[in-house]
């Protein structure tokens, strides 16, 4: 075990995972706090092919994933109203877009060689041990402007999400906001596809915030404890996955961050009678 | 998944009988276009009811539970239909029971149903990973694939696709009813939650079959796209239904003859065609929006609304 713990990959692991769920509890908060889970399961699915298409292209792989997920980010945000897209709309882009990737993914692993054939699985359920000192310095940075941001908006923006109808009226930028948002949450997912691969980041996104929400009623504790929860959550997928090597490191975290959000149900049965929106 | 690697790859010519015969030489492209016939068909009509019933993200957890399903059941040796129907079935009951619970908090559903599909893609990359056998990866059962679909296996497929537009037919008119009008349906007595629940469970049972056609990931290109069109281009919904059904069944069996001569995935193929389907008939309503709003003008007096 402690072997482990000092090897280097598990080091970097460790620094970027936290940064990146410490990201991903922020931004996720929000997310379902404004009923926008399908938006993200929509820009992680464009992560997959944002990333397909720059290994195609010969990119680098995180140019194409940041450039797909904070462009069709904000595409969404534009077909919508008031930057809120509608679930149909998405659900027929995205079907469109995962199948260009699954068309990248073709072009590339039969035009490179056969030792690249599993970049799709990397891409699609990540690989957070194979990151190197660089990549997880960038990761790093990015993780820390993403939470930056969004604790410098944090207000207008609960504001913004709670009442919509009052937010505008008081002059908060609300269509603005709802913009920015969706570009953050892209960033956010470009980031996690990194961690645990683009098909499981909804589940750090959803289940620490869904979790948060059960435990508390106060917004601003529920946003730090739904970051809290994404970190801890991180650890205990790392240090499992480290100790039960078959495990994948993806699978132990989207397990523990499962079993986290489960125990809430059983902490807490029954809702209190009053809306957590007060 | 790759036609294009083997050394005698299919080359298309224009003379369209002589290559229609030649691809229905190979049973696989017969039983290819059987299974495409009966997915279109369940998924069209299916589709439609989800697309009006704005169950889109339900939807998609479904039809990713049918990864896990595919991979246990390689992993497992048992049966890939029983893996396809068993997973798809039993998360419909699970989010059905999940939804009579959360009554009234869409946004903690929405985070459930997003854990949910979270960990169950997990467990089907974890048993992926166990498996580490013959199966390639894990993009054949994603993206889809249609090598390989054996006359059993369309049986099967017809046989699920019967029952379940046998019970749609039998609870259509009342679902279409709660599905418009939930409040009212209510009033009226239609029991709405037992259609809610039923209507899961069927999507479930199309979203199985449709992954055994485009993968898992790609099921929205039968299930959704052409239910989008044809609710965009005309309001009847006994119209929209059938032009549903066509959108699919056309997009299906282009992608299939496409991926036949092309060695890229047939779902990129199956979800560009319906995709382009779509963006047209997006373009259609606004250009007679556009033409609708003209009639004040004298010549317009026919309007093509």
């Amino acid at each position: 075990m402690s072997t482990v713990l000092s090897q280097e990959f598990f080091q970097h692991a460790l620094l970027a995972g936290t940064f990146i769920a410490l990201a991903c509890g922020l931004v996720g908060y929000f997310l379902v706090l404004r009923a926008q889970i399908f938006t993200g399961d929509a820009l992680s699915h464009v992560a997959f092919t944002g990333a397909m298409a720059a290994l195609a292209g010969g990119y680098d792989l995180r140019l194409g994933l940041f450039a797909a997920t904070i462009g069709v980010g904000l595409l969404l945000g534009g077909l919508g109203r008031k930057g809120r897209p509608d679930d149909v709309v998405i659900g027929s882009v995205f079907a469109w877009i995962l199948g260009l990737g699954a068309f990248f993914l073709t072009v590339y692993t039969t035009s490179r060689s056969a030792a690249q054939g599993g970049a799709g699985t990397t891409v699609l359920f990540g690989s957070i041990f194979g990151l190197n000192g660089s990549q997880t310095m960038l990761a790093v940075v990015i993780a820390a402007a993403i939470c930056l941001v969004l604790l410098l908006v944090a207000r207008p923006l609960l504001f913004a999400t709670l009442d919509e109808a009052v937010a505008a009226a008081r002059g908060v930028p609300v269509r603005l906001l709802g913009f920015g948002y969706l570009a953050l949450v892209g960033a956010c997912a470009g980031e996690a596809t990194q961690a645990v691969g683009s098909l499981l980041l909804l589940g750090l996104l959803a289940a620490p915030a869904g979790a948060a929400i059960r435990l508390t009623d106060r917004p601003f504790r529920a946003l730090a404890l739904s970051a809290g929860l994404a970190v801890a959550e991180m650890w205990g997928g790392l240090l499992l996955s480290a100790e039960v090597p078959k495990l994948p490191p993806s699978f132990a975290i989207m397990a523990t961050a499962s079993a986290v959000y489960a125990a809430t149900f059983l902490v807490r049965p029954a809702r209190r009678a009053v809306p957590a929106a007060a | 998944m790759l036609l294009g690697s083997d050394a005698a790859s299919p080359v298309f010519s224009w003379n369209l009988l002589s290559d229609f015969q030649e691809m229905w030489s190979y049973a696989f492209m017969v039983n290819a276009f059987r299974a495409g016939l009966v997915v279109a068909v369940v998924c069209g009509v299916v589709g439609w009811f989800m697309v009006l019933r704005r169950q889109t993200f339900a939807g998609h957890t479904l039809s990713v539970a049918a990864f896990p399903g595919a991979a246990l059941s390689v992993l497992a040796g048992f049966s890939l239909s029983l893996g396809y129907f068993g997973f798809c079935i039993a998360a419909a009951l699970v989010i059905a029971g999940l939804q009579r619970r959360g009554q009234g908090s869409g946004a903690e559903e929405s985070a459930v149903t997003g854990t949910v599909q979270a960990f169950v893609l997990a467990c089907g990359f974890l048993f992926i990973t166990l498996y580490k056998g013959l199966l390639e990866g894990p993009e054949a059962l994603l993206f889809g694939s249609f090598l390989g679909i054996t006359t059993g296996q369309v049986v099967v497929l017809a046989a699920a696709g019967a029952v379940v537009l046998a019970v749609l037919a039998v609870m259509g008119r009342p679902l279409l009813f709660a599905s418009i009008d939930p409040e009212v349906a209510t009033g009226r007595g239609v029991p709405v939650r037992l259609l809610s629940t039923v209507f899961l469970v069927l999507l479930g049972a199309a979203t199985a079959e449709a992954s055994q056609i485009t993968g898992t990931l790609l099921v929205f290109a039968l299930m959704v796209i052409p239910a989008a069109t044809a609710q965009q281009l005309t309001a009847r919904p006994g119209l929209s239904l059938l032009l549903s059904v066509l959108l699919g069944l056309a997009a299906c069996w282009c992608g299939l003859i496409a991926a036949y001569y092309q060695p890229y995935p047939l779902g990129f193929f199956v979800t560009g065609f319906a995709f382009a389907g779509y963006v047209l008939a997006h373009l259609v309503r606004i250009a007679r929006e556009a033409l609708g709003r003209r009639p004040r003008g004298p010549l317009a007096i026919g309007g093509a609304a």
